[in-house]
């Protein structure tokens, strides 16, 4: 008799585990069913038209696309020094005492809601970039395409400054977890060789996590092209190409959350299913290649073979 | 080098600090008797508060976590516990699929399932892409927090004759309640602040809540449709919102680690 | 005869925990002298506090001095990589480098300290992989990675990478504890071989093995000397008991 409630415990604990595959195959599903008719009446051009005008039914995502990658890539550039370096004093350099308060701080920064984050780049970042930093920027780099134009504040810029921001404490912390595991035999054999503490974070600390690391970006890159919110608020939402970060643009998450709830037609929402599907495609593939990359890291520890 | 490192952490705390200070600054002054107990007022009209929207966002949250962690937990004992079968690692993979999904398509294909469904937007769709986004959450921490339990525990009941259900049941989850609710905090906190997902989902409202049916207003999406207008009035509001939001989300989090931290520190 | 290292008044703790307690003894040049003893009497604490390693470990301290040729290693001042630059250390369990190559593995020493003048690395390689033996094994696969490597030819390659930075000592912390007796037996004739020209100071847990290799031997316990002296003496005739007691086989 108690077996039985022991199968029937099994049962109950696995449907709910299949409940998150139905989630995902309806997903997909209706991903895919929804944006038919957009892919039948643009085909490829869909990926690279790049007018996207919904008052003209003309939908071609490289705008989206473009902003997307653009975006995820300024916060990239920020955000990944500054993460390592955190990352580094976090597990090899803080005293002691140290570590815990400030992994705790970084942490809540992970905490803090998209849409706050939002509020603050509109009505903080935005204007200090507007006075102050793109007219500096504009006048010691205003030869490079990046930084021409005039200072608008929101933008393209303003953008990938606030991704930065939201994705530092992912790259943070999971570099952090990839640096603590690296055995201390790594760095004792180092130091034992005569190099100094930053020598040996160099040649052997950073070598070993190296793909860890790594994995540690693209999730961060997977964060930074699915952000919706905050992006929204501040990048301007003018679907467009173009070379200088202060230029506004759209990004594919930042779109749907513009338009969908306004969508014109059946031809526009089904564009804006279209894109999402795409977005749900790079993301995807996106973490696939982190998790793959941090899990290699965790099962390669030992390094003797015997 | 030393410095460069010291450098970087200092940059990187220095948003956590404006954006704490900010909100707190600009938040405070909009925080008053009627904030929290009146409807917004129509646009141009002064005062008004945003009550009907802190209750909403309770009703989500509440909504969320009623269909998430039972979910979440149940699938988190099986991927710990009896997930010897092909199925456990597809789960386990799809749960790092779902939790890299962004969350404005969560609100795309509930709108398209469930909206469309209804024929109207509702807080209980809402809640369902909520509980989306926080089910693998729960899913993922729970199992971690189960491994942990030791093995010689489950030996231990096991030799006196319990079955594994039982075992699981009064033994496993017992010693692992404290790590389960200190996850299942963290999901929620985590989904308190979602406003992609309710856009087209719960919508918004300006009025008090009255059915599940209903659609329902909520803190994130205010904060969001109060910033991007151009009313002075509206943007205290917003601050205002931001300020009870992370007061909420932050005290949840912090609470979350600081419990998890006495139970492993008790052990 | 002469003395390399003297070892004056060392204590070493972890935390409030004292591991080594006023330890005094001399190193002879060119011998090889085993630390023996039980699990934690304090053995490998003991040789990490000749390179100063021992002190990397968040909460470990040391007082005490080490004279190696006359300089003491703990005066205010000194450099502890200059130390760790001319005492070389090998690890119990062998940890080449794993995303570098075996000629890289050998090579980063030389690289941090920088190539003297006229000296190709080329060769420091192929001399530092000849003395830990090593080199026939390898020579026709330099370039493929260190861990691809068996235990013993990893734990070869660690000795080939310490000798490389051209150290005047080699710490060995029980070098074979992870290797198998044919392995065991390659390092130790190596370390015979190696005296000529260095210092060597061995800690090991395996009583045959000191007796085979060693010249001098200290045996420790509960991080105090017990008794130092010719290993022949220390194996045949202890002066203490408790010595005696260890070397027997009756506790450890």
């Amino acid at each position: 008799m108690n077996k039985g409630r022991d199968t029937f415990f099994l049962q109950i604990t696995r449907l709910a585990a299949l409940s998150i595959v139905f989630i995902i195959i309806v997903m997909a599903h209706e991903l895919f069913r929804g944006s038919e008719l957009a892919f039948s009446r643009f085909g490829l051009g869909f990926l690279t038209g790049s007018e996207w005008d919904p008052v003209h039914g003309k939908f071609g995502s490289w705008p989206l696309i473009y902003g997307t990658l653009v975006s995820s890539l300024v916060a990239l550039a920020l955000a990944v020094p500054l993460s390592l370096g955190v990352a580094i004093f976090l597990a090899e350099l803080a005293p002691p005492w140290l570590r815990e308060p400030l992994s705790f701080l970084v942490e809540l920064l992970a905490a803090i809601p998209s849409v706050v984050y939002g509020l603050w780049g509109l009505f903080v970042l935005v204007p200090w970039l507007r006075d102050v930093v793109q007219p500096l920027l504009g006048k010691t780099l205003g030869f490079l395409p990046l930084f021409q134009g005039p200072p608008l504040g929101v933008g393209m810029l303003a953008a990938g400054m606030v991704l930065a921001i939201m994705i530092l404490p992912i790259i943070t912390a999971v570099s952090r977890e990839v640096l603590l595991a690296v055995p201390q035999s790594q760095r004792e054999a180092m130091l034992a060789l005569g190099a100094t503490r930053w020598e040996t974070i160099r040649r052997a600390v950073l070598p070993y996590g190296r793909s860890g690391i790594i994995g540690a970006i693209i999730l961060g890159l997977g964060r930074a092209l699915g952000e919706t919110m905050a992006v929204t608020m501040v990048i301007g939402n003018r679907p467009q190409v173009s070379a200088s970060l202060f230029d506004l643009g759209q990004t594919i998450a930042s779109v749907i959350a513009n338009e969908f709830s306004e969508g014109f037609d059946e031809l526009h929402l089904s564009a804006l299913i279209a894109s999402a599907l795409l977005l749900f495609i790079i993301t995807f593939s996106v973490n696939i290649i982190a998790r793959l990359l941090v899990w290699k890291v965790s099962i390669s520890q030992g390094v003797s073979r015997d | 080098m030393l410095f460069l490192t010291v450098l970087a952490t200092g940059i990187a705390l220095v948003p956590l600090a404006s954006i704490l200070v900010y909100v707190g600054i600009k938040g405070l002054p909009a925080l008053n008797w009627e904030f929290f107990t009146q409807l917004p007022k129509a646009v141009g009209e002064p005062g008004g508060g945003l009550a009907n929207a802190i209750l909403g966002t309770i009703i989500l949250v509440l909504l969320a976590a009623g269909i998430a962690l039972p979910l979440g937990i149940l699938t988190g004992i099986y991927l710990a516990e009896f997930g010897k079968d092909r199925l456990a690692p597809t789960v386990r993979f799809l749960c790092d699929v779902l939790t890299g999904v962004p969350s404005i398509i969560v609100g795309i294909v509930v709108y398209s399932t469930v909206v469309l469904t209804m024929k109207r937007f509702s807080a209980l769709a809402g809640g369902i892409a909520l509980a989306i986004i926080m089910l693998p959450l729960v899913a993922r921490s729970t199992e971690e927090m189960l491994r942990l339990v030791p093995h010689s525990l489950r030996e231990a009941s096991l030799a006196l004759g319990a079955t594994q259900g039982r075992t699981i049941r009064s033994v496993v989850l017992r010693s692992a309640l404290g790590g389960i609710v200190t996850g299942a905090m963290l999901a929620t906190a985590r989904v308190a602040g979602e406003t992609a997902p309710l856009l087209f989902t719960a919508l918004n409202s300006r009025y008090w809540p009255t059915g599940l049916d209903e659609r329902i207003a909520s803190l994130p999406v205010y904060i969001f449709t109060y910033s991007t207008t151009p009313y002075e009035d509206l943007h205290r509001l917003a601050w205002g919102a931001a300020l009870v939001l992370v007061s909420m989300v932050l005290g949840t989090s912090i609470a979350a680690r600081l419990a998890a931290k006495k139970v492993n520190g008790g052990k | 005869m002469s003395v390399k290292i003297k070892v004056e008044n060392l204590n070493a703790w972890y935390g409030r925990n004292q591991v080594l307690k006023d330890i005094n003894l001399e190193i002879e040049a060119n011998k090889v002298t085993a630390i023996i003893g039980p699990s934690g009497c304090g053995k490998s604490t003991f040789i990490r506090c000749l390179n100063r390693l021992h002190e990397v470990v968040p909460g470990a301290r040391v007082r005490g001095h080490v004279w190696v040729d006359g300089q003491d290693l703990y005066a205010p001042g000194v450099d502890p990589t200059e130390v760790r630059h001319r005492i070389g250390m090998v690890f119990q369990k062998p940890n080449p480098f794993p995303t570098m190559s075996i000629f890289e593995n050998v090579a980063v020493g030389v690289r941090i300290h920088g190539l003297k003048p006229g000296v190709k690395l080329e060769e420091i390689v192929e001399r530092s992989l000849r003395m830990a033996a090593l080199w026939e094994e390898v020579s026709d696969r330099l370039y493929t990675s260190g861990v691809s490597l068996s235990g013993g030819q990893q734990q070869r390659l660690c000795i080939a990478r310490a000798l490389a930075v051209e150290p005047e000592v080699l710490l060995l912390d029980e070098p074979c504890a992870s290797l198998d007796p044919i392995s065991t037996l390659k390092i130790e004739d190596l370390l015979v071989e190696l005296k000529k020209n260095y210092t060597i100071v061995i800690v090991t847990h395996n009583m045959q093995q000191a007796a085979r290799v060693s010249d001098y031997t200290a045996f420790l316990l509960d991080g105090e000397l017990v008794e130092y002296g010719p290993t022949p003496e220390i194996f045949t005739r202890p002066r203490d008991k408790r010595t005696e007691d260890y070397i027997t086989g009756r506790f450890g």
